[in-house]
């Protein structure tokens, strides 16, 4: 180093321009492929790294995934100015991509501050300013992902995701249906909406579960399933259009039923169920296919 | 180079030709000491000549910077007294000036998103100021790395290692346009996943996770491999700001360079020796003025000169004197 900078400015003119020129060429050849698998090494790890985990939520107005790596300067002035410390920045060797802001639902959650101030800080617009209402942020969706363990599936009353929801009733409601183990009781199931569910993560954060909850926070795209556009739900179109797009439909009587609604099927008191058709005989083992069909 | 040389009778003349006769040079210098086949210590001719402090301004006024604006950051996390929020890629002063690293905002210009007006206005100060100052001010004052570079570099000159081969000096020019590439074809600031500058700072004040490898890194590639091989020949950061640096006011100067003994010190602690030959030996330019973007104006080659050549001045003073 040192001799090539003392080496007079005369002597290196002398050396051939032609072999310098090929000199130099050949140096940036070697220079811009060095570089080149350098960027292109950071670019590939860039896209391995760009799938966020499951579990990581980003903070609330965050643009998707993809333009949110293109626009978050990673400065941390969301972070800062979360006066829960809900954000935190990756760490080189976390999840998300490196310096990203991002926070996990069991670990602190989000409280929907009502002035939104980690959007309010953003500088870049990685948390998009136009989200002002915080019952509109959508971090995640809530999804009551294990029907195994969650205690009201087990018929119990624990609905303590139901009751920490800050949009309970509407996030969260609780769905009677049958518990068809005790055939007696009620089954209150948590269910979360997702027109109205922010992602907030206080109800993962909550559940009484030990370790891993049952009620789950997960980025919309894994949580949710992609409509089915082509299915034409009836009822939906019929309320848009005021009425069947087919006309009335002539409900043809059901024998014995005459007296009751179309499709109510409940016994009254003294009533006594239907003949039943005679049950069949199940076909002895090793009788091939039978499908018991008479013309 | 290793001719020894008698002591000049015209100091003027020994300025001006590269082959005249010298001065006796110092043993401590870093030609006298090869001369002497002993250890170089450069800078000991300066304290002789000028007093310990003297011989140590610039550096200790870039240490101050250095720690000063680090301090500024982390009595906030520190103490709960927020003075500056936010790291250098962005950040906002009192809750009211934002600035912003105009080299991530071109990444993320190339990557496809157009910042809000904060970051585009404090991205806008911050470029202003280097265009105007001097780009690499941000490398010698501001950024956190060059703790690491030139405590490498210290070390490296301390041990005597030698040897050890840089990459090309215009890599980071590729490395910069590379960068940006990589932003536009991945749509992601791709390089701040690995970029050690931005994370050392932000690992300083949000916590390191496995950070420390990366600068740990850096630094022993200074030290073993590459003299100066990150800051000086790598580092895309500064090579952006190398670039926005071009036309700055502030510069060096080799004002007395008439006085020069040609002892090497100042090219042994510069860390682009390349931009100080121009200034000083008049190769392929007149004035002594150090123009090249490259120079980061740390002012240590002023420290270390006991002839007291060098000088910070303005780009339109390009007298001797
Ligand atoms: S809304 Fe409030 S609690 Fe939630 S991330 Fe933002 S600042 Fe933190
Ligand atoms: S404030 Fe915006 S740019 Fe800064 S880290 Fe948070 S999301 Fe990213
Ligand atoms: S994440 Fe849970 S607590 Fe938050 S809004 Fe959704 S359902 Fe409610
Ligand atoms: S808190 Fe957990 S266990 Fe309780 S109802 Fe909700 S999901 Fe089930």
């Amino acid at each position: 180093m040192k001799d090539a900078n003392d080496t007079p400015a005369p002597a290196r003119a002398t050396t051939g321009t032609r072999s310098s020129r090929r000199r130099f060429l050949k140096e940036a050849a070697g220079v811009a492929g060095g570089a080149g698998l350098l960027a292109l090494g950071a670019g590939l790890y860039a896209r391995q790294a760009a799938a966020l985990p499951a579990t990581a939520l980003r903070p609330p107005g965050a643009l998707a995934e993809g333009d949110f790596l293109s626009a978050c300067v990673r400065c941390g002035l969301c972070a800062r100015d979360c006066p829960y410390d809900t954000l935190k920045l990756a760490r080189l060797g976390d999840a998300p991509a490196t310096g990203t802001p991002y926070f996990e639902a069991r670990g602190v959650p989000c409280e929907m501050c009502e002035d939104i101030p980690c959007v309010v800080a953003c500088p870049t617009g990685a948390l998009d300013h136009g989200l002002t209402d915080i019952t509109q942020a959508r971090m995640g969706l809530a999804v009551l992902i294990d029907h195994e363990t969650c205690l009201n599936f087990l018929g119990l009353r624990c609905d303590v995701c139901y009751r920490v929801c800050p949009v309970i009733d509407k996030a969260i409601t609780l769905e009677k249906s049958h518990n068809p183990r005790s055939d007696r009781h009620a089954m209150l199931l948590p269910t979360v909406h997702s027109d109205y569910c922010t992602g907030c993560g206080k109800c993962e954060k909550a559940c009484v579960l030990p370790g891993e909850a049952a009620i789950k926070v997960l980025p919309l795209k894994l949580a949710q399933g992609s409509r089915a556009e082509h299915y034409r739900r009836g009822w939906e179109e019929k309320e848009a259009a005021g009425g069947s797009l087919i006309g009335e439909q002539v409900e043809l009587p059901v024998r014995g039923m005459e007296d009751k609604a179309y499709g109510d099927t409940r016994l009254r008191p003294g009533e006594t169920p239907l003949p039943q058709p005679e049950a069949v005989p199940a076909a002895p083992a090793g009788s091939g296919l039978d499908s018991r069909w008479k013309p | 180079m290793s001719t020894p040389r008698a002591p000049a009778a015209d100091p003027v003349v020994s300025a001006q030709s590269a082959a005249s006769a010298r001065p006796a040079l110092p043993r401590s210098s870093v030609r006298g000491a090869a001369q002497l086949g002993l250890a170089a210590r450069p800078g000991v001719e300066a304290v002789a000549a000028k007093g310990w402090l003297r011989a140590h301004k610039w550096l200790l006024l870039r240490r101050l910077s250095q720690l000063g604006v680090l301090a500024l950051f982390l009595v906030g996390p520190w103490f709960g007294c927020w003075v500056v929020k936010g790291n250098l890629t962005s950040s906002l002063t009192l809750g009211v000036l934002p600035l912003s690293d105009p080299f991530v905002l071109a990444q993320s210009l190339a990557a496809g998103h157009l910042p809000y007006r904060q970051a585009l206005i404090g991205g806008g100060i911050v470029f202003a100021f280097y265009l105007a100052f001097g780009g690499r001010l941000f490398c010698s004052w501001v950024c956190p790395m060059n703790l690491v570079t030139d405590a490498a570099a210290w070390l490296r000159r301390r041990l005597g290692l030698k040897g050890g081969k840089a990459p090309a000096a215009a890599s980071r020019y590729w490395l910069l346009g590379f960068v940006l590439l990589a932003a536009a074809l991945s749509g992601s600031l791709a390089w701040e996943w690995l970029n050690p500058v931005s994370m050392l700072h932000r690992a300083l004040l949000f916590g390191f996770g496995l950070a420390w490898g990366l600068v740990g890194g850096v630094f022993l590639y200074d030290l073993l491999i590459a003299p100066r091989g990150w800051c000086g020949h790598l580092c895309p950061q500064g090579a952006f700001y190398s670039l926005l640096g071009r036309a700055s006011l502030l510069g060096v100067s080799a004002a007395r360079r008439r006085d020069c003994n040609d002892c090497m010190d100042c090219f042994a602690v510069c860390p682009e020796p390349q931009v100080i030959r121009p200034a000083l030996k008049a190769a392929g330019q007149d004035h002594p003025l150090i123009l090249d973007g490259d120079c980061t104006r740390c002012g240590r080659c002023i420290d270390v000169c006991g002839k007291s050549v060098f000088r910070i001045t303005t780009r339109f003073n390009r007298s001797e004197s």
